[in-house]
């Protein structure tokens, strides 16, 4: 092409639309078609095609299903505060910039790379019967027998083991979304604070956390949306004992290979995740606009 | 009491429980993944013996054994391959969108940009399910192209917004004079833009690995016998001995520990951008 009527082109109409076009063919064949498709075979009769709700019904009349849905919240509920807490508490550390803080920094957000099913290995190799915390407690003297973490006999404590697991995996990504949130937060504000006689806690509770609320809204909307999706750490830490709705959908997908009722299962997912989103939103903004009159 | 450096003990004492608190949050992290290499290369039998704590005889057989015995190098390769695929698919789609975001104002960006960003925070893996009979019309069945043409999914709202941040980065100026000294927009975007992107765009690559890599659950659902790494683990490896599984896990954490290395500066600010 000769054309060097170069500023033209910047303003040329069709570019963008053309650059942009790869992505949404992309995203119309193998998002947009796939999802219209999930929620066809959802409420579809595997048999005869027709519009049914037997998949639905297999569904509500399946144990698993309901105890899918009570652990996958459990789990949320007992992950994500201590996530949150946590997360908080390594920001404020590293906000306060001593030396070396960049190292921990790059330590503590190293999971961020890890996926679930390495995370799940690491802590199977600390917590299994012959594991390292069995092996220091029983050197220690304080246990005679090793503790069981794994089997359908100790369902709290494998619990316990995915919770620990998910918290080390997955505690970063709150982090990353804090960290950057109190980054933002003037020095100006802490140092008034500051010049007030503020304690820390004073500053945490009324200059730190009401200006980091946008973040923790973040945090709590992309945790929650994995947590509803939890799979991995679950099926290798604990099988189908503790059942959850991803697991569920690859349970049936994968192995009694019934697409139907994974789809169902898979639009649960995302029913949850969409509700839960709204309602997080709702709440944030209420507040906010409390705050702004009060 | 004395009235002399109260504020100097405090100060002091305040370091000292700042770096108690550090030590503590680096050995969270670090201590669970010195343990999973040391148990990938421990010998078995001092692994089980619960008098000893910390194996001191090592070797290469675990890995071994896991590589070769029970095949998972295969596995390894196809982790290997769905990855640079995945990485060549996302670059392919999202170089141009994230070019045209950054440069261009154009009716209908926010609403793209809307889509772009929903989509990450989308549950990905429902398109899975239905993406079996797409691909069984396609003949993507159980192939690592169809792997990564789903995994695309995950990287191309990253892709797309990283390398629109950075393409801004990149002042109009120096396109515009290019094209001034008669390149084209093509030879203007490979021999000014790009080099001037490149060390951004290859933590960007860095990434998409690793998301690839680490993902399991649509991987398992598109494949049966062309499993990638994390796949397989779940099906055969969860049902080998303990050695294998710490094996396993060393070559799973592997790969994302050297890219962390390299892109370290990057990390922090990537994420922000995919998670913000």
């Amino acid at each position: 092409m000769k054309n060097n009527k170069t500023f033209l082109f910047f303003s040329s109409k069709i570019i963008p639309y053309i650059l942009l076009l790869p992505t949404i063919l992309y995203l119309l064949i193998f998002i947009g078609y796939p999802l219209i498709q999930a929620v066809i075979m959802a409420f579809q009769d595997p048999k005869t095609g027709a519009f049914s709700l037997v998949n639905f019904n297999i569904l509500f009349e399946d144990f698993n299903f309901w105890q899918a849905i009570k652990y996958t919240f459990l789990l949320a509920a007992i992950i994500i505060p201590l996530q949150v807490l946590f997360a908080l508490g390594v920001s404020l550390l590293l906000y306060t910039k001593f030396k070396g803080s960049n190292y921990v920094l790059y330590f503590f957000i190293i999971p961020l790379t890890i996926s679930d099913v390495a995370a799940s290995l690491i802590w199977y190799n600390i917590l299994s019967g012959s594991g390292y915390l069995n092996k220091i407690l029983i050197t220690l003297g304080l246990i005679d027998k090793p503790i069981h973490f794994f089997g359908y006999a100790y369902k709290n404590m494998e619990i316990l083991a995915i919770v620990i697991t998910e918290i080390w995996r997955a505690t970063a990504i709150v982090f990353v979304v804090l960290f950057a949130g109190l980054q933002m937060i003037g020095k100006d504000y802490i140092e008034a604070a500051e010049v007030f006689g503020a304690s820390t806690l004073q500053k945490v509770r009324h200059v730190i956390l009401p200006m980091l609320k946008p973040s923790l809204q973040t945090a709590l909307i992309i945790r929650t949306l994995f947590a509803l999706q939890v799979f991995a750490v679950v099926w290798i830490l604990a099988g189908r004992d503790i059942p959850v709705l991803a697991g569920e959908a690859y349970y049936w997908q994968v192995e009694i290979r019934n697409p139907n009722v994974a789809a169902a299962y898979a639009l649960f997912i995302a029913f949850f995740s969409i509700i839960l989103g709204y309602i997080y939103l709702k709440m944030f903004k209420t507040r906010y606009l409390e705050a702004g009159t009060g | 009491m004395s009235r002399v450096a109260p504020g100097e003990k405090t100060l002091i004492l305040k370091k000292l429980v700042i770096y108690a608190l550090a030590v503590i949050v680096s050995s969270w992290i670090l201590v669970p993944l010195a343990l999973i290499f040391i148990s990938a290369f421990a010998v078995p039998e001092e692994y089980y013996d619960l008098t000893r704590i910390i194996p001191t005889s090592f070797t290469l057989e675990n890995v071994n054994a896991l590589l070769f015995v029970l095949k998972e190098w295969k596995a390894t390769l196809n982790s290997i391959i769905v990855a640079l695929l995945t990485i060549a698919i996302s670059f392919a789609l999202g170089l141009p969108a994230g070019y045209a975001l950054a440069r261009y104002i154009f009716p209908g960006k926010d609403m793209f940009k809307l889509l772009i960003i929903s989509l990450r925070m989308f549950p990905l893996m429902i398109m899975a399910i239905p993406l079996t009979i797409l691909y069984l019309n396609l003949g993507l069945s159980d192939t690592l192209l169809g792997v990564a043409i789903a995994h695309t999914s995950l990287a191309l709202p990253f892709v797309v917004l990283i390398t629109s941040s950075i393409f801004v980065s990149v002042p109009v100026e120096y396109e515009e004079a290019g094209m001034i000294f008669g390149l084209t927009r093509f030879e203007t975007f490979f021999r000014i833009t790009l080099p001037l992107i490149l060390p951004g765009l290859a933590a960007a690559a860095i990434f998409t690995f690793v998301m690839s890599w680490n993902e399991v659950f649509v991987a398992s659902v598109l494949t049966l016998v062309n499993r990638t790494l994390p796949a397989d683990i779940l099906v055969s490896v969860l049902a080998a001995p303990d050695p294998y599984k710490f094996a396993a896990g060393f070559i799973m954490v592997l790969p994302a520990m050297i890219f962390v290395f390299i892109a370290r500066k990057y990390l922090v600010a990537m994420w922000g951008i995919t998670l913000r």
